[in-house]
């Protein structure tokens, strides 16, 4: 099932030797954990082994991640995902429990006992390349006998053993990729989580970016309105109330109606200017019209900071990808601007493999780190909810490299209805 | 003055229908999307077209594209957009035919008949009318250290009512100053900014909003 993969990532006789060695000496930490992991058991019986338990499941849990590992260096198309549940604090019975009922364990310790049937199957091929080449030295050098019973007489007995340690180097050759395929397949069927395991903790992350998302949307809705009751609303009020008094005293008092009049204007200037900025933090119209590429290049002109845009994209994402990446890049910028004692900053964002790609890179002293609360944070729980990532470099002293991926699609480039009717 | 107006939210269009006509406008057509904008420019190629940036069928920059093409088709035909929100991108896109005749403003500025009817004038006249709130994103950018840095308090409330594209009289009216003080004024300024004096007032709004747009701009 994996020969298409294996075939075009196929390594070389030395690597795949090295990985041989590699999974041999994995396979024998597993063979020597088996015994711990039976006294532990027996031990349970009589209550003591609990915490016993723990120490070699946790062990085991680490053997296997690194054998998981080592799979995803030789297969980095297919990785073997590890789906364990979380352990808990608190008691060690508490610990235990989960750590027994978790199916993955179990999976686990089934791989365990297959260690000796994996060691014989990686056995096969380096046994082999070990006697080829103990025969070829001993050709070159054959001051005692072979294996301690054949001792060659004439030239031509001196050269069957050279004959048979290429043969059989030849066969080592032949059969390790060949092991190791079948190896991979085998360990990669007792290692992957069931599909089980693999939705329980997708469904425990999707859990919480979900009860993230909402919090953040609510805090949202709770901002704007009362921004709009404290702000446009008021002011509407104070502007009917004016227009209204101006109505009465008009015709007695022109002057002063005209006074109220030009008051009523202002009033309205001012709540068109909330809720302009309103609605720039709801959606910002450029990011409407223009689009990632206009909005961002717009975010750019007005930066104190000279900022370099270099926008790759062939269409647009989800308007709800297009403004989580917006803000998370205006957010970025400010934090940029404000801590980061730079003079420059680079933006590029492009689209590859269904992933949106953005880079924001600035040559200021670096040290950034998203502690709790902090406006990196924000970032990285309103991408969760697209399942994004953000990566933070930012050594002290700088530079400081931010990436962030969300999987989307692009859909193709609107096209204007008023160069279809040209 | 021959006017096409062109805006989607019915009750607004037709305020500023009663409002041009009002002041000696006649409204040749007005339109509520981006097509028949296009259309309405190209055949009726009026003294001034006052453009909403957003309008239907996609609700993005329709306006502001019908005007751009309508304007490479006819050149210099006088646009003047109207918009809930300014953008530099806009109004760099709109000075960038360099042939004048446009202006650029917040719909706030309809509350000010006054100074929306002579932006009107203006840009039907071959001027400019930017938004104050263009130019002073534009002002706010320049570095402190800059030339722009040279200018005295008086000479930068100049500058800005320049670029906004008022006249040597209009800028003397709003200054409380002499027309003379303020022509003193731009010498110092085209001095300081080392550019070319001009004394044609479209040419010259256009040489100092690209001098502020030019500096520390990031290439596109």
């Amino acid at each position: 099932m994996t020969t298409t993969h294996h075939r075009t990532h196929r390594p070389g006789p030395l690597t795949t030797l090295a990985y041989l060695f590699l999974l041999l000496s994995q396979n024998t930490a597993a063979l020597l954990l088996t015994p711990l992991i039976l006294a532990s058991a027996i031990l349970t019986l009589v209550w003591i082994g609990l915490p016993f338990v723990i120490l070699t499941t946790t062990l085991l849990r680490t053997l296997a991640n690194a054998q998981r590992r080592t799979l995803r260096h030789l297969l980095p198309h297919r990785p073997v995902p590890s789906a364990y549940r979380p352990i808990p604090q608190g008691s060690v019975l508490r610990r235990a429990t989960t750590l027994l009922t978790d199916p993955a364990t179990w999976k686990d310790i089934l791989w365990l006992t297959a260690a000796p049937a994996n060691l014989l199957l990686i056995a096969i091929p380096t046994a082999l390349l070990t006697h080829g080449l103990y025969q070829i030295l001993h050709t070159l050098n054959p001051t005692a006998p072979l294996y301690g019973l054949y001792t060659p007489h004439t030239t031509t007995q001196t050269l069957i053993p050279l004959l048979t340690g290429a043969l059989l180097t030849y066969l080592a050759y032949y059969t390790a990729p060949k092991a190791l395929h079948l190896y991979l397949a085998f360990n990669r069927l007792l290692l992957a989580p069931n599909e089980k395991a693999r939705l329980t903790a997708r469904v425990a992350h999707l859990a919480t970016s979900r009860a993230n998302t909402i919090d953040t949307q609510a805090a949202e809705i709770r901002r704007i309105e009362r921004d709009l009751h404290d702000g446009a609303q008021a002011r509407l009020v104070a502007l009917g109330m004016n227009l209204g008094m101006a109505e009465q005293i008009i015709d007695h008092d022109p002057a002063t109606a005209r006074d109220m009049l030009t008051e009523a204007r202002e009033t309205t200037r001012q709540a068109l200017t909330e809720l302009r900025d309103l609605v720039r933090g709801i959606h910002p119209p450029l990011l409407a019209e223009r689009g990632l590429d206009g909005a961002v290049h717009a975010l750019a002109l007005t930066h104190p900071l000279t900022t370099t845009v270099n926008v790759d994209l062939h269409g647009r994402p989800a308007d709800p990808v297009e403004s989580a990446a917006y803000f998370a890049i205006a957010e970025l910028l400010t934090n940029t601007a404000k801590h980061a004692h730079a003079t420059h900053a680079w933006i590029r964002i492009n689209h590859g493999q269904n992933r949106l790609v953005i880079t924001l890179t600035d040559n200021g002293t670096g040290g950034a780190t998203p502690t709790p609360g902090s406006g990196l944070t924000g970032i990285q729980r309103r991408l969760d909810a697209f399942d994004g990532t953000m990566n933070i470099t930012s050594p002290p002293g700088g530079p400081t490299i931010v990436t962030l991926e969300i999987p989307c699609a692009l859909s193709s480039p609107k096209t204007l209805p008023s160069s279809e009717t040209d | 003055m021959r006017v096409v107006i062109a805006e989607d939210l019915a009750l607004l269009r037709d305020g500023l229908i009663r409002l041009l006509q009002a002041h000696d406008c006649t409204v040749v057509a007005a339109v509520d999307n981006g097509p028949d904008l296009h259309n309405a420019l190209t055949e009726h190629k009026p003294d001034v077209a006052v453009v909403d940036v957003r309008l239907p069928p996609t609700f993005t920059d329709e306006g502001l594209q019908a005007a751009l093409s309508a304007r490479a088709q006819i050149p210099g035909l006088p646009i003047l957009v109207l918009s809930q929100h300014v953008e530099q991108l806009y109004a760099r896109e709109l000075l960038s035919d360099d042939t004048g005749a446009v202006g650029y403003l917040l719909k706030d500025r309809v509350l000010d008949i006054g100074q929306f009817i002579e932006a009107v004038r203006r840009v039907a006249a071959g001027g400019t009318a930017m938004d104050p709130a263009v130019i002073s994103q534009l002002l706010a950018r320049q570095d402190q250290s800059g030339p722009l840095a040279q200018l005295t308090p008086r000479e930068r409330e100049v500058l800005s009512e320049m670029a906004e594209g008022r006249s040597n009289s209009a800028i003397a009216a709003r200054l409380y100053i002499t027309e003379k003080a303020v022509s003193k004024h731009i010498n110092n300024i085209f001095t300081k900014l080392d550019l070319p004096p001009s004394a044609d007032d479209s040419r010259r709004v256009l040489a100092v909003l690209a001098y502020l747009s030019s500096t520390k701009m990031p290439p596109a």
